[in-house]
């Protein structure tokens, strides 16, 4: 285990209280944001870049995610690789039929 | 019917669970479970696999796993039989097994799941000093991307199982489309489900599966044959290049399974197109394999006799594969028995003989004798033979547009007159292959006892590090730390004193 | 000598980790096509559907809002319980860690409430797909979380004496329980605005 330093640590604690705070003010906003009836397209980006930002700061700063090692990185890059080709092939399935077809649930 | 020996039900269990348990309760037990977690470690001079505890909570899962799976028979209505495939919307109707079948592969599942987790650290974190990943051996970079498979590409069954139990115990309808009809009657669920939405997820697993079926197999008669030709493996770089690429890539071929679904040009051509990719990799490996032989000083051992019919094996196999990746060829060879012939070609003279070959060839190691040079031809002729028998008709069946899963093996259908006598000749030849394990088995009972004893810790004069150890090796592998100076492959070294040099051989 | 594994506490000079922490992000890995798998087939199913109701019109927003808070305040409870053993301060690790025990299981509750309230209107999952999704989803990420009470637990309790003779391996314990722990929150950031805002 590598020594930090009791300041690094100290340090830390405070960049966690930094990122609750943030965290707790990007729920309200994005609760705020949901009253105001955007469209559906437009919600669900709202509603995806918000949580994106809030999973980044829980990553980075609560998992360490942003001073790990180069083979965490690339375990979870392919990971991500991965999960959007499961989604979007799986979507383009579904869009791109053949002709004069569709898909009804 | 009349003149026959089951029922069409209990076929069609036979069915479901000689997919499912040859492939998770027999072949990725013994290829990864087995050979993995006793070589691996051995190979790359560790004491030990990373995580113990993980491991034996890898087997108990497995166990319980296998046990659901085969209590499932003794269900109400019999075990699963909806093919190993479970298509919705028949498995979600399906009797009592079904719901067995989904339990056990969360058993599975997370049994293989923690397993891959082991692997993984073991082989980036326990590498012994000089033991670079450019010096392990073939097996373990098999290993390596058999664990990364497994890690990543079953969790979204695992999904698909939850989401069908869901199904089943809860009546959502996931997986069930609006408007079914059930033997005259409506069925008052939910509807809003897809049930394209199993299969997307079922093989985007399942799909990868394979390669973890034929990697390690791969792995082992790399092993072998590098011993038994008294070379290095030919292009070694290249076949660690390819097995990374071939693992990439079978995350995203699997809808090459779904051709017939009504996907349309575009995305089938996408899947068309890796899938004719990933058959390169494939092919690199294989021809380095069979380049390798060149020039080499051949020995006809047991071990090798397998690992030499796996290439040819391994060839047919995979060339069948190309007319069922191709879309146009596989609208009429889907879901016939040229499927069925294709993959049993793979798995049985493919996988099943690397096992082989790993057992004759790892026997003396574990204890301490060889098993019976004379019951491993009785065993090998015989099987290879075999073999051919059953699974080469498959193809001409399956040619002649005989489906799959039919209880009377294609006799009610007009086009599957002209072959319905090759019936008679597979199932000849399944008792020929059945008979032919006799003397294996024999073999291995008897050789434990009463086999030739070893000589030495090193019987097969091999390179690699599982040869340094006591033989049996102990608790902790090595009796002292071992390093390692030189690639796992340096036989017949010009100017060098033996024929072989032992990767953990100081240098002079 | 040969009998113990190496890198069990302290890390491994060229890949700078030990090896719990390489296997946690590989479980997380995992994991993460878990719960991606199960987005992805919410996506499929709702851009395939008809008439897919508006999270805000059937669940409770202001309950789940607070939900999300207390998990996210679980998530530093988490953290400040390794950076309080990683500064020798045993009490304030108890501390930490029974808060986030404390949030986990505050967290349950609601959604227990939240669950028989929707039971009691009678809305399960076989109602319609929309319900399927929302319990389906939530469920399996509940379950998740009893897990990480569980695990938690046991290091507030039996597992933290190992403080007395390995306190850098408990601490590593307590870093990998804890990056379980964030996963579990993160996967909850994703859900609630994607199940109760859309």
């Amino acid at each position: 285990m590598s020594e930090h330093h009791i300041d690094e640590v100290k340090k830390s604690v405070r960049i966690y209280i930094t990122v609750f705070v943030a965290l707790a003010a990007l729920t309200v906003v994005t609760v705020a944001v949901s009253y105001f009836h955007l469209s559906l397209v437009a919600g669900i980006a709202v509603a995806l870049f918000i949580a994106t930002i809030k999973g980044s700061l829980v990553a980075c700063y609560f998992m360490h995610l942003i001073s790990e090692k180069k083979l965490i990185y690339a375990v979870l890059a392919l990971t991500v690789v991965f999960f959007f080709s499961l989604l979007l092939l799986t979507l383009s399935g579904h869009h791109n039929t053949i002709t004069g077809t569709q898909i009804v649930s | 019917m009349p003149g026959g020996v089951m029922l069409p039900e209990f076929y069609n269990q036979l069915g479901a669970m000689h997919g499912t348990i040859m492939v998770f309760l027999g072949v990725v037990p013994l290829a990864v479970g087995a050979f993995g977690n006793y070589i691996v470690p051995l190979q790359i001079g560790a004491p030990d696999m990373a995580f113990p505890k993980l491991n034996m909570a890898s087997y108990w899962a497995y166990f319980l796993g296998g046990v659901t799976m085969l209590v499932s028979f003794f269900a109400p209505g019999g075990a699963a039989n909806s093919g190993w495939t479970s298509y919705p919307p028949l498995s979600n109707i399906a009797t009592m097994g079904q719901t067995m079948w989904l339990f056990g592969m969360v058993l599975l599942i997370t049994s293989s799941l923690l397993g891959a987790v082991n692997f993984i650290v073991t082989i980036i974190q326990l590498r012994t000093k000089g033991m670079t990943f450019m010096r392990m051996p073939f097996f373990v970079w098999a290993q390596l991307v058999t664990a990364f498979i497994l890690l990543l590409a079953f969790p979204p069954l695992e999904a698909a199982g939850v989401l069908q139990l869901m199904d089943r115990l809860a009546g959502t309808s996931f997986f069930m489309p609006s408007g079914l009809v059930i033997s005259g009657q409506p069925l008052t669920i939910s509807g809003g489900g897809s049930p394209l939405l199993w299969q997307h997820l079922f093989w985007f697993l399942a799909h990868p599966e394979v390669y973890v079926l034929i990697l390690p197999a791969m792995g082992i008669v790399a092993e072998v044959i590098a011993n038994n030709t008294r070379k290095p493996l030919w292009g070694l770089r290249m076949m660690i290049a390819s097995i990374l690429i071939l693992g990439f890539l079978s995350f995203i071929v699997w809808a090459h399974h779904m051709y017939l679904t009504g996907m349309g040009t575009v995305i089938s051509a996408f899947f068309q197109t890796t899938t004719m990719m990933i058959s390169i990799p494939s092919v690199i490996i294989l021809s380095s394999l069979f380049i390798t032989l060149w020039g080499g000083s051949i020995r006809f051992n047991a071990p090798m006799l397998f690992a030499l019919a796996f290439l040819p094996m391994f060839g047919i196999g995979g060339l069948t594969g190309l007319p069922l990746g191709l879309a146009i060829a596989d609208i009429h060879l889907h879901d016939t028995y040229y499927v069925i012939g294709h993959f049993h070609y793979v798995v049985a003279p493919g996988t099943i003989f690397a096992l082989f070959a790993g057992v004759y060839y790892w026997f003396p190691k574990v204890t301490g004798r060889k098993l019976n040079e004379a019951l491993g031809r009785l065993h090998f002729w015989p099987s290879l033979i075999a073999m051919n028998f059953i699974f080469m008709p498959m193809m001409i069946q399956g040619l002649a547009g005989v489906s799959r899963r039919l209880y009377d093996g294609g006799a009610s259908y007009a086009h599957a007159q002209g072959v319905l006598h090759l019936n008679v000749v597979m199932s000849v030849a399944a008792w020929a292959l059945a008979i032919a394990q006799i003397p294996f088995i024999i073999n291995l009972f008897w050789s434990i006892k009463s086999g030739e004893r070893v000589k030495s810790d090193n019987p097969w004069e091999a390179t690699t590090l599982e040869w340094s150890t006591p033989t049996p090796p102990p608790h902790g592998n090595f009796s002292t730390p071992v390093e390692v100076y030189r690639g796992p492959y340096e036989y017949s070294v010009p100017g060098a004193q033996k024929d072989f040099t032992p990767q953990d051989q100081p240098k002079v | 000598m040969p009998d113990t594994i190496p890198y069990t506490t302290h890390e491994r000079p060229d890949t700078g980790l030990y090896n719990a922490k390489i296997g946690i992000w590989l479980f997380l890995a995992s994991e993460v096509m878990l719960f991606g798998a199960l987005f992805s087939s919410y996506v499929l199913l709702r851009v395939g559907s008809t008439n897919w109701p508006l999270g805000h019109t059937i669940l409770n927003v202001p309950i789940a809002t607070f939900n999300t808070m207390v998990l996210i305040s679980s998530s530093v409870t988490m953290v400040m319980a390794w950076a309080s053993l990683k500064l020798n301060n045993f009490k304030k690790y108890r501390l930490y860690l029974g808060l986030t025990v404390l949030c986990g299981l505050i967290f349950l509750v609601v959604k227990g409430f939240e669950y028989n309230a929707k039971f009691e209107h009678h809305l399960f999952p076989s109602t319609s797909t929309f319900m399927a999704v929302y319990f389906t989803l939530t469920g399996l990420h509940g379950l998740h979380v009893i897990g990480g009470i569980i695990v938690n637990a046991y290091f507030l309790g039996p597992g933290s004496k190992m403080w007395f003779k390995e306190p850098e391996r408990l601490t590593n314990r307590i870093e990998v329980s804890g990056l379980y722990w964030h996963f579990v929150d993160l996967v909850w950031i994703f859900l609630f605005p994607v199940l109760y805002l859309l």
